[in-house]
């Protein structure tokens, strides 16, 4: 499976089954291009690589192929693309739907919680998943005691993983400080017996931080999300205190402080766009302006009659958002003011193996929520759905039925998944979305896909420029 | 090559044999918590 596209001056060819990216110049884009839409010449390849083979491709490229370029100039460039083939690289063939078939025979392991330690905010976000922190049900803030058992039922279920990770979210994880403090301090005294390491983590709307909270964070959390949504308007929109003033004013300083006391790493200020700013790129330049190195902002997620959800005519706005989003990261590098960006970065060389990309997120089974109350749920965006209980940390998990449900997601289960070149960058999408769009946790968000085509497209461009640089 | 510069050498296939340890972040925990994506990550197998 080959995808091919042209962006910002670069000509990329991506071979989807081996990974490969190539950025290659005109004359190969179009024998590529030209083998792709030829079933015969596919077929051949597919079966062997023979002289006879090559041959009568050549002829075929020659033949179709003279009006722009010179025979000899397409007979060495055709030499290069079969030695791709021969090499993997091009046109390689798919060998892992089997792999894919016994991961839902792997035992469930659990390494990653995300805990509610807060049913409440000291915001009303109007897009709030979370309804203002309650979920659809009462307002809440975990106890120790149930914290703990959190803690202790990831290490017990957590098999060899050593890694362990536990995001403090909410609501506004920050109204429960002192639990997540007394968390951590007993993570810490548990993780060395048990062999595992706890990675904390932490995702705040900022309206509680200061200087002692800042020192904590610093010392112990090993990433920090913090929220907000761009410029003060956009911002204050959709993000009001709960007397409906902006919340803006009182958040960035404080951001800025916590951005520099981390050294501009190991965090990212996160926003979320919506139909009323469309124009997005406007935000992130905005958050580099102010400093932020560590951006990151991601559509809506809302219910379609929402007057702010992204629609379908949308799209194609969004897309060339991200497109000036890339040019002016390009641009801010060069003058050596570049940012990072969360949806850009790509990892092509040390990325993650087969497994991981074709399995998805883990929802529902290596990855739960956990509620004030010790429920567990599939993951964040599903926590106050009863359907999808899954039980509770004191007696663990009694929906068998739900996870092995979960662990039969990934790209080969969703058949939209089958002829998307981004599969093994997205591994299937977000089960949540897709069930919140379609019914079906096994389904996808196609508004959401078309999305991240386009980021995983931009990624590779910017790779290319980066490659262009260093030479 | 003369036509071709490749982004990558190593490919999804040679990750097979030692793949699949699962120490790895998972895919939306820390940043975006609305969305999947793995492309960006490190693999974090040390056998």
């Amino acid at each position: 499976m080959i995808h091919q596209y042209k962006n910002n001056g670069y000509d990329i060819v991506m071979d989807i089954n081996s990974g490969s990216v190539h950025v290659v110049d005109d004359i190969l884009y179009d024998i590529v291009e030209f083998i792709d839409n030829n079933e015969k010449a596919k077929n051949a390849i597919d079966v062997e690589m023979t002289d006879d083979v090559k041959k009568n491709i050549l002829d075929e490229i020659k033949i179709n192929l003279t009006f722009k370029y010179s025979e000899s100039e397409l007979k060495e460039a055709c030499s290069e693309v079969f030695e791709l083939i021969e090499d993997e690289r091009l046109f390689s063939k798919d060998y892992y739907q089997p792999i894919a078939d016994n991961l839902k025979e792997m035992p469930t392991v659990v390494k990653a919680l995300c805990l509610h330690v807060t049913h409440d905010c000291n915001l009303s976000c109007k897009y709030c998943f979370a309804e203002e922190g309650e979920y659809h049900g009462k307002r809440g803030l975990m106890s120790l005691e149930v914290g703990k058992k959190a803690l202790d039922f990831i290490v017990e279920n957590s098999g060899s993983r050593k890694n362990l990770e536990v995001d403090f979210f909410g609501g506004e994880p920050l109204m429960n400080w002192e639990v997540v403090k007394e968390l951590v301090k007993y993570g810490r005294t548990i993780e060395k017996e048990a062999g595992k390491n706890f990675r904390f983590t932490l995702t705040t709307n900022g309206m509680l931080l200061d200087d002692e909270v800042m020192e904590f964070l610093n010392k112990e959390m090993s990433n920090v999300v913090i929220s907000l949504d761009g410029r003060k308007e956009v911002n204050d929109r959709m993000r009001p205190r709960r007397g409906g003033q902006g919340s803006y004013d009182v958040i960035v300083p404080k951001f800025k402080k916590l951005a520099e006391s981390r050294n501009q790493t190991d965090y990212y200020i996160r926003g979320t766009f919506t139909r009323y700013n469309l124009d997005f790129s406007e935000d992130v330049k905005h958050f580099a302006d102010l400093g932020f190195k560590q951006i990151s902002i991601e559509p809506v997620v809302a219910p379609k009659e929402a007057d702010y959800s992204i629609r379908e005519e949308d799209v194609n706005q969004i897309l060339e958002e991200y497109d000036i989003l890339a040019k002016e990261f390009i641009k801010r590098k060069r003058e050596g003011n570049g940012f990072n960006f969360f949806h850009f970065m790509i990892d092509l060389s040390q990325g993650p193996c087969i497994y991981k990309r074709m399995s998805g997120c883990g929802a529902g089974s290596e990855y739960l929520a956990v509620t004030p109350w010790g429920d567990l749920y599939p993951c964040h965006q599903f926590v106050g759905n009863e359907d999808f209980l899954l039980g509770n940390v004191y007696e663990g998990v009694n929906r068998d039925d739900l996870v092995s449900k979960f662990k039969k997601c990934n790209v080969y289960s969703r058949s939209e998944c089958k002829d998307c070149f981004a599969k093994f960058y997205c591994s299937g999408g977000c089960a949540a979305n897709s069930y919140n769009f379609t019914g079906d946790i096994n389904s996808t968000y196609e508004i959401g896909c078309k999305m991240q085509r386009k980021r995983v497209e931009c990624s590779i461009m910017l790779k290319a420029d980066e490659m262009s640089d260093d030479e | 090559m003369k036509h071709v510069k490749s982004l990558n050498e190593k490919t999804f296939k040679d990750t097979v044999k030692k793949g699949g340890c699962g120490e790895c972040q998972t895919s939306c925990q820390s940043a975006c918590k609305t969305s999947c994506t793995v492309g960006n990550q490190k693999c974090e197998n040390n056998k």
